[in-house]
């Protein structure tokens, strides 16, 4: 996918691996799957339920980066103080794990591992390389709320997936700025037009926009997608149960055409860091970006003084949709019947687990009821309350959709709207035609 | 060793089965493993990966089961050439890079070489100099072109006086510039490495022609290019053999820029979206790529027979 860490700047090894990845090309990866295709779907070990004691659990982590991996460690921690199973964690640099998931799924993959939910998760269950745990939800479900339940799920309506945290998309301003000139949060779509007209009058560019590495734009469009025809309308239209080559669609590009205007002109050459220091430095008057834009605002002054407003009702469903991503832990079709596995996922649902994650890594929220959110900044606590009270969440575009379609497809069709304000809806709809029936 | 001792005109003459006799077996062990280490090598990471993309651009599959995979026939490809928006323009751009290296690149490096090759003072730090850019690794090369081009604070804007204000150049955003300012970063390099090939040819140049020529009463110019260019035909057949290739296998520059989307799409790039990563369609990837394929056994195959062509 197009993550966000991926796109924070150059990355020398990256880009390296990635020549070499050129070279031998398709092969290469064809290579892989003909050394691991044939080992499927054999469940690894035949469960005794009753022996749940002195088991060892392996655990795939793409969280490489330091902060993550202290706190998934803190939360192992935790466990293994209460049982006598123990955790053998392997972690991967994170982008190596997600672009080599296909063959490790396929290989000798570890009895738990961390990825998200969305598209990819519902398709690898469907595949038959992930395992289920209705036993882990059952005992620890009523800890997650409605929509965190449903993105847990896969198509056969089995949950596949334990949340471990997410963080909101919205609009995040300056609470100083606004202050001064009087603005509101706005609740519906013309509201916020009329509040962008203002802002232009004053001198503002309304809505900070960047789209140098082309995800950043899938957001307003989920949005916009949500408010328009609904949460379930843009699941289906994700995973292509509906057509891009309808009415529906071609609001979504013109209501957003109504929004161009305000948006910063230049977001084609800027990246998300950049437009976030338009915000910060008050050029900008709101920005629509996920909750990791508070990252960019090392000043703490700036940083206490950022506020934030869910996106405004337009047709249907008012707010109750919000696009969050949730990341969380999968079972691999290894872990299918072990009992150690599916214990660890029943302590991973508790507060427990989740304070001693947050106690680590506090850039990201908890999603269990119940957890510790005394420590939380009053920014996160209005996040976090946004999500709870969410009737569904979406993931974000590359994660709801077949990842080829967000970066083959939706990365050029959105940066050629950004440039001329032209979509091609019958083009999008060959392309999706084309990349759904390869999978 | 046998038949290193024999005079050549005999081991012409013990051609076919009379020469094995003249091997031991050691030697012949030798040989079947210094020629067939090469042999596995060239099999197993160029033959047979090449093979298989071949196979694999008539075939849909989603990189799972080896079950998965479906013939399509020629779908992959009507799909790039019907319904695929970045292939056309990427084409269009790995035409206009070749047409800009012809014309503005090499000429430049072939300039350079030339004034080099005067016995101008400082010759060899200028040499060096301009051939730095060629030694760069690509990371580098990276953050120097976004120091000369990003909006606000790069050199360039800075220099013009328009970083800041609305009127400041969005060199890597907009799409009908960047492609340029990525062109003006290949020449940097491109230029430097073509300069170091004809700064060898220019010194292999007999000097005895340009004697000729002197004593003929030929002026500078004509010299150059009646006389001394036609005589690096070798370095030249180079030239345009390598100009064609870096045109067609352009892919670096622009995926450090922005991974090869908004105005500098180029097939090199595309096959790399397609293929590596999580927005992985193997089947157009590789269709891609043998398309690319296709295309550089042209110059590959002038070049080949130009070189071996005559030995024979």
């Amino acid at each position: 996918m197009t993550d966000r860490l991926q796109a924070t700047g150059f990355f020398p090894s990256q880009l390296s691996r990635r020549s070499m990845f050129a070279l031998t090309g398709g092969v290469t990866l064809a290579g892989l799957a003909a050394c691991t295709g044939t080992t499927a779907t054999a469940p690894a070990a035949s469960g005794s339920a009753s022996a749940v004691s002195g088991q060892t659990i392996t655990f795939g982590s793409g969280a490489s980066d330091d902060v993550p991996k202290r706190a998934y460690q803190a939360v192992f921690d935790a466990y293994t103080k209460k049982t006598t199973n123990t955790v053998k964690v392997n972690t991967v640099p994170h982008n190596d794990f997600q672009n080599n998931i296909n063959s490790y799924l396929q290989g000798s993959p570890d009895m738990a591992f961390t990825w998200f939910a969305g598209y990819r998760m519902r398709y690898y269950a469907a595949k038959g390389l992930a395992s289920p745990m209705d036993d882990a939800w059952a005992t620890v479900g009523a800890n997650f709320s409605d929509g965190l339940a449903k993105a847990s799920t896969g198509d056969d309506g089995k949950k596949y997936l334990m949340p471990m945290y997410n963080y909101p998309w919205g609009f995040f301003f300056r609470k100083s700025v606004w202050a001064a000139k009087g603005y509101t949060a706005p609740t519906t779509f013309d509201d916020l037009k009329t509040l962008c007209t203002k802002m232009k009058a004053d001198g503002l560019i309304p809505i900070a926009f960047a789209d140098k590495d082309g995800w950043p734009a899938m957001g307003t469009f989920d949005y916009l997608d949500m408010r328009l025809n609904g949460y379930q309308f843009h699941m289906d239209l994700c995973a292509h149960k509906q057509s891009w080559d309808q009415q529906k669609v071609k609001d979504v590009f013109d209501n957003w055409k109504a929004l161009l205007p305000f948006q910063d002109p230049n977001s084609l050459g800027a990246t998300w860091q950049e437009a976030a220091t338009t915000l910060g430095t008050g050029k900008a008057g709101m920005y629509l970006l996920g909750s990791f834009v508070t990252q960019q605002f090392t000043d703490p002054a700036v940083l206490a003084d950022i506020d934030f407003f869910p996106f405004p009702a337009m047709a249907m469903e008012g707010q109750d949709a919000v696009e969050a991503p949730i990341d969380g832990i999968m079972l691999s079709s290894k872990a299918a019947g072990n009992a150690g596995a599916m214990d660890l996922m029943k302590f991973l649902g508790t507060a427990t687990a989740e304070d001693a994650y947050y106690s680590i890594d506090s850039s990201n929220l908890p999603v269990v009821k119940g957890a510790d959110l005394s420590k939380l900044t009053v920014l996160n606590k209005k996040c976090a309350d946004t999500i709870a009270g969410a009737k569904s969440i979406s993931q974000f575009f590359d994660r709801d959709a077949l990842p080829a379609m967000a970066s083959n497809v939706m990365i050029p069709a959105l940066q050629t709207f950004l440039k001329d304000g032209t979509v091609d809806t019958a083009n999008l709809e060959a392309q999706a035609k084309s990349l759904y029936a390869s999978q | 060793m046998t038949t290193i001792d024999a005079p050549p005109a005999r081991v012409q003459r013990a051609r076919g089965k009379r020469r094995s006799h003249l091997l031991t077996a050691s030697d012949k062990a030798t040989l079947g493993v210094m020629a067939g280490v090469p042999t596995l090598i060239q099999f197993v990471f160029i033959w047979a990966p090449m093979v298989l993309s071949i196979i694999l651009s008539f075939m849909r599959w989603n990189g799972l089961r080896l079950s998965d995979i479906k013939a399509t026939g020629l779908t992959n490809y009507q799909f790039i050439v019907q319904d695929y928006p970045p292939f056309w323009p990427a084409v269009a751009h790995n035409i206009i890079w070749l047409l800009f290296l012809a014309c503005v690149a090499t000429p430049l490096g072939l300039l350079l070489a030339v004034l080099l090759d005067q016995r101008i003072r400082g010759s060899r730090i200028y040499q060096s100099i301009f051939f730095v850019p060629v030694m760069l690794s690509l990371p580098l090369i990276g953050i120097i072109w976004q120091l000369m081009y990003a909006r606000n604070e790069g050199f360039i804007n800075n220099i013009a006086g328009i970083a800041n204000t609305p009127a400041a150049i969005d060199w890597f955003g907009n799409p009908s510039i960047n492609l340029w300012a990525a062109l003006v970063a290949a020449t940097w390099r491109h230029a430097g490495y073509i300069m170091v090939l004809y700064l060898a040819g220019l010194k292999g140049v007999d000097p005895s022609l340009r004697e000729a020529a002197a004593v003929d009463g030929a002026s500078a110019s004509q010299t150059f290019f009646r006389v001394v260019f036609p005589a690096m035909k070798p370095i030249n057949i180079v030239v345009v053999v390598i100009t064609v290739i870096e045109a067609l296998r352009a892919f670096d520059i622009v995926y450090i820029i922005n991974g090869g989307k908004n105005g500098l799409e180029l097939i090199g790039a595309l096959v790399v979206q397609n293929l590596v990563g999580e927005g992985q369609v193997i089947g157009i990837g590789s269709a891609l790529a043998v398309m690319l394929l296709i295309v550089s056994l042209v110059p590959i195959t002038i070049y080949l027979s130009r070189v071996f062509g005559r030995e024979d």
